[in-house]
């Protein structure tokens, strides 16, 4: 009687443990198809590839150090430059040409010029053609923390450009300097961005490049820094030439990162490793 | 005037232990870094701290170079009676930032 109930149980047992390792093999599949369909699919915003302490950080409400940015550029937006010139506020309020989503529509086509204008050079058009100041140049922190506040306003809201055949040509050439090798390491920006995102690139996770919390507070840098200032430090880092910030390639590059992107949410200032 | 943050609550009860949040944006350079010209940038970091509650000091801390870039403090105190509260930092040569916020505290 005991032995038969011991026999019983047994089998029950290693019927359980079958039934055990086949669920976890189950598991291990899904989590490894999923993290693929992550990486390769799946449009990831780079907070995705943080650690929890930086998403922490960019999350917290206070102590976001880019919010500091954001703060003095609502300032610079409510300060009149002198005595005769309007304040940015002037024209931009909520009642006419709220600027709430404007940063979800940049790089745009520029008539005048003929040529892609991103949001920093846009801000510096108002400047020289409204505020008749010199134009803030390209990193200054007047410049950063404007550009912070404006995008800071479309936070949560997806990026959403156009391609029309104004832009078209513009776009081709962002497209084509993203798949182009460049550098004596002979990268293009797709082999660590598209094909290796979600793999280790020494001791940082490589992100899928999006372009979606710019400008971004980089604990590297200790600082908020634009987008171009992050393009010339991807292009150092394979060894290319860099081009100047505000730069017309960069400026097309950002086009066609902003159409990559096109829905993931804008998490501006976003705090990146 | 440096750009600062302050968080603290605008009500409390008596005894209640409140938390007070603190950032500053301030480079922190630590004077041993070289530029891009390999020549040494000048150390320029704020040096202390101090938070006075009905004009005692309740908090106080002293920088040095290690302290990174906008520095973030974050520290408790007990709410005793409604009043203001004073935040300064002083950096290396004597400059001073000031703000103050006031809090309420009923029963």
């Amino acid at each position: 009687m005991n032995t038969g109930y011991i026999l019983h149980s047994s089998c029950w047992l290693i019927t359980y443990a079958f039934i055990l390792i086949s669920i976890n093999t189950n598991a291990n599949e899904t989590a490894e198809r999923t993290l693929n369909e992550r990486t390769l699919n799946k449009e990831r915003s780079g907070f995705y590839f943080q650690s929890n302490n930086t998403q922490a950080l960019q999350n917290d409400s206070f102590a976001n150090p880019g919010l500091l940015w954001v703060d003095s550029g609502q300032q610079w937006f409510s300060k009149r430059p002198d005595n005769i010139t309007p304040a940015c506020q002037h024209c931009h309020n909520q009642d006419k040409k709220p600027l709430v989503g404007a940063a979800t529509l940049y790089p745009q086509y520029d008539s005048t010029t003929k040529k892609l204008m991103n949001i920093e050079q846009r801000i510096n058009r108002c400047r020289t053609q409204y505020q008749h100041q010199p134009p803030f140049p390209y990193e200054s922190n007047e410049l950063l923390s404007l550009t912070a506040y404006v995008s800071n306003l479309s936070k949560g809201m997806p990026f959403n450009v156009n391609i029309t055949d104004n832009e078209k040509p513009f776009f081709e050439r962002g497209r084509d300097f993203f798949y182009q090798r460049r550098g004596q390491m002979n990268l293009a920006c797709h082999h660590c961005h598209e094909w290796n995102a979600g793999k280790k690139l020494r001791g940082d996770t490589l992100s899928q490049g999006h372009s979606n919390g710019y400008p971004i507070y980089r604990l590297e840098w200790q600082t908020l820094g634009s987008l171009h200032r992050r393009l010339r430090f991807c292009n150092t880092g394979v060894r290319a030439e860099t081009y100047p910030l505000g730069s017309e390639e960069y400026v097309n590059l950002e086009l066609f990162l902003a159409w990559r992107a096109n829905q993931l949410l804008i998490e501006t200032p976003a705090v990146r490793r | 005037m440096l750009n600062a943050r302050i968080s603290v609550p605008t009500s409390a009860i008596p005894g209640e232990v409140i938390e007070i949040k603190t950032l500053i944006s301030h480079p922190m350079e630590t004077g041993f870094r070289r530029g891009l010209d390999g020549e040494k940038m000048p150390r320029n970091i704020l040096k202390h701290f101090q938070c006075t509650y009905l004009d005692n000091v309740v908090f106080e801390a002293e920088f040095f170079p290690a302290i990174a870039a906008n520095p973030y403090l974050t520290f408790f105190i007990k709410a005793t009676q409604s009043g203001e509260l004073i935040f300064t930092w002083t950096d290396q040569n004597g400059k001073v930032t000031q703000k103050n916020r006031s809090i309420s505290v009923q029963p």
